[in-house]
């Protein structure tokens, strides 16, 4: 169980994401596992070994270096990608149930109008729309909920994201307020930032794709809304007129917007 | 997730490149990917326990570390790959999103068959119109980036060479010490040979953007002198605009003929739409 198991589960997740929720996968991979995984994991490597107290006193060392780092950000990195990847499991888990609604109908008998086969219920994209919707919104919450939880714990265990090149350690059994010294802080707060800025990144694409799930549901709704109220059988003519207009913005031409009534 | 990883994502994109951006593709992966996990990271393995400055003051060492190297080498080369070759994950979107429109006009013509739908992911993209865009503002990303990340070697190691021996007094060296750099003619060669290659990528860069502007005037000036075919072969054809307007033209009929007559007796917007179908982007 490694990040590529992580990868090939999320993976499988993408296909019923909307444009910005792929994004974020992107985002995620790229720009913190890869970075996590291929350079900050080498810039911590030897974080204890090279945190070096001035003063011979046995002990003192371990109890300074437990003091000022009780977490790692390296662990809490990993923590907070794995949290953060996990609501995504629940559409997936979703989906699948869907999924095997639709069979099991399908094996009764009953939507064979609709698919051919089992495969064909496999392969179908599954629209976010009704229950889906509240799974999918809620784990967009969710996210946001964890990025924001491990920005302010990291914010709280190391005060700030800039880490000092010398600490003042007075704690037993050392002798007295002694200097110790951490390995490369400089490289290790350029990271740091890094991994928040991207951190917020991914905030702010969650929030936006929670504000566009929002959208396209009030806009639906006015839609479904409207079309009730003016032709109850113009269904059919509804839906290909927006097919049509949605070609024709997708060419990059004006929308037809006047429909006979 | 690793560079094995970013190989599978950036070798699909490989697909919709131009030949110069296949070549760079390859200098990428063999030159600087390939050279930084095989032999620079074991060079620089041991950049700092082999770091030893003349004096028993604890942290002395650490001190003076962090000053002379605020990020090492490798982690700005990973940086500098990671972020070099991110852009041509926007040009795989903008295709991955093209594909998705075809098979949804293929859906719409009745040809939603499986057969057509795989077709559309095999057949391959010309770059014409948005994704001329797409793809030119990808490599001038990808020169930007390259460029910014030698100009900060330049700033953090001055000459680009690596020194043997450092004088350091920060505190608490007690006075000016000096401090020993592990391997440094190895680091040097290295940094050398990564220069180099961020250099040849770089004017791999600036080729394609010239040969695809070139492409681009020359088919526009191919284009005024003989006026467009109707027929065209391939899937290719069908996101011109001229076949989505026939598309559209042929959805129209199907609605009762009242919308028809709507758009015949306003010419202002049939004249609109005719109009939009003539324009086009550097196609």
């Amino acid at each position: 169980m490694d990040w590529g198991t992580l990868h090939t589960f999320i993976g499988g997740v993408n296909k019923h994401s909307t444009s910005i929720g792929k994004v974020w996968i992107t985002v995620i991979f790229i720009f913190r596992v890869m970075i996590l995984v291929v350079a900050a994991q080498e810039v911590w490597g030897d974080e204890q070994e090279d945190f070096v107290c001035n003063t011979l006193q046995p002990g003192c060392k371990n109890v300074c270096y437990d003091h000022f780092f009780p977490v790692s950000h390296i662990r809490l990195w990993a923590l907070q990608l794995i949290f953060v990847s996990t609501p995504a499991l629940l559409v997936a888990m979703h989906v699948a149930y869907h999924r095997h609604e639709t069979a099991r109908k399908f094996r009764r008998g009953e939507k064979t109008n609709e698919f051919k086969d089992l495969e064909d219920i496999k392969k179908q994209k599954v629209r976010i729309e009704g229950s889906l919707w509240w799974t999918y919104a809620s784990s967009i919450f969710f996210r946001i909920v964890f990025e924001a939880a491990f920005m302010y714990v990291f914010y709280f265990l190391y005060n700030g994201y800039h880490l000092p090149w010398v600490l003042k350690c007075g704690i037993e059994p050392c002798p007295n307020l002694v200097d110790c010294f951490i390995s490369r802080p400089t490289e290790k707060t350029v990271f740091t930032v890094f991994m928040i800025s991207a951190s917020v990144i991914c905030m702010l694409l969650n929030v936006a794709e929670l504000c566009y799930l929002l959208l396209k549901l009030c806009f639906r709704r006015s839609k479904r809304a409207q079309s009730q109220r003016n032709h109850p059988n113009h269904a059919l003519k509804e839906s290909k007129q927006n097919e049509m207009n949605e070609l024709i913005s997708d060419s990059g031409q004006n929308a037809i917007t006047s429909f006979p009534s | 997730m690793n560079w094995t990883g970013l190989y599978t994502l950036l070798s699909g994109v490989n697909r919709h490149s131009t030949a110069i951006g296949r070549v760079w593709l390859s200098v990428i992966f063999i030159f600087r990917i390939m050279v930084l996990v095989v032999a620079a990271e074991s060079v620089w393995g041991d950049e700092k326990s082999s770091f030893i400055c003349n004096t028993l003051q604890p942290g002395c060492n650490s001190v003076c570390y962090d000053q002379f190297f605020p990020i090492s080498h490798v982690r700005l080369w990973s940086l500098q790959l990671i972020l070099v070759s991110t852009p041509a994950l926007l040009v795989a979107m903008h295709v991955a999103h093209q594909q998705h429109i075809e098979k949804k006009m293929l859906r719409l013509e009745g040809h939603g068959d499986p057969l057509h739908l795989e077709e559309v992911k095999k057949h391959k993209v010309h770059i014409s119109g948005t994704l001329w865009w797409t793809y030119v503002i990808s490599v001038v990303f990808r020169l930007l980036f390259e460029a910014v990340f030698m100009y900060v070697f330049y700033l953090l190691y001055p000459g680009y060479a690596m020194v043997r021996l450092v004088k350091c007094e920060a505190y608490p060296c007690p006075n000016t010490v000096d401090c020993f750099v592990s391997r440094p003619t190895e680091k040097t060669v290295f940094t050398v040979f990564m220069l180099a290659a961020s250099g040849i990528c770089i004017i791999l860069n600036v080729a394609e953007v010239v040969y695809l502007i070139i492409r681009a005037c020359a088919r526009r000036a191919q284009r005024r002198s003989n006026p467009p075919s109707r027929k065209g072969s391939g899937f290719g054809h069908r996101l011109s605009p001229e076949y989505k307007q026939n598309e559209i033209n042929k959805l129209l009929s199907e609605q009762d003929g009242s919308l028809k007559d709507i758009l015949r007796r306003s010419p202002g917007t049939g004249a609109g739409l005719a109009e939009k179908s003539d324009r086009c982007s550097a196609c």
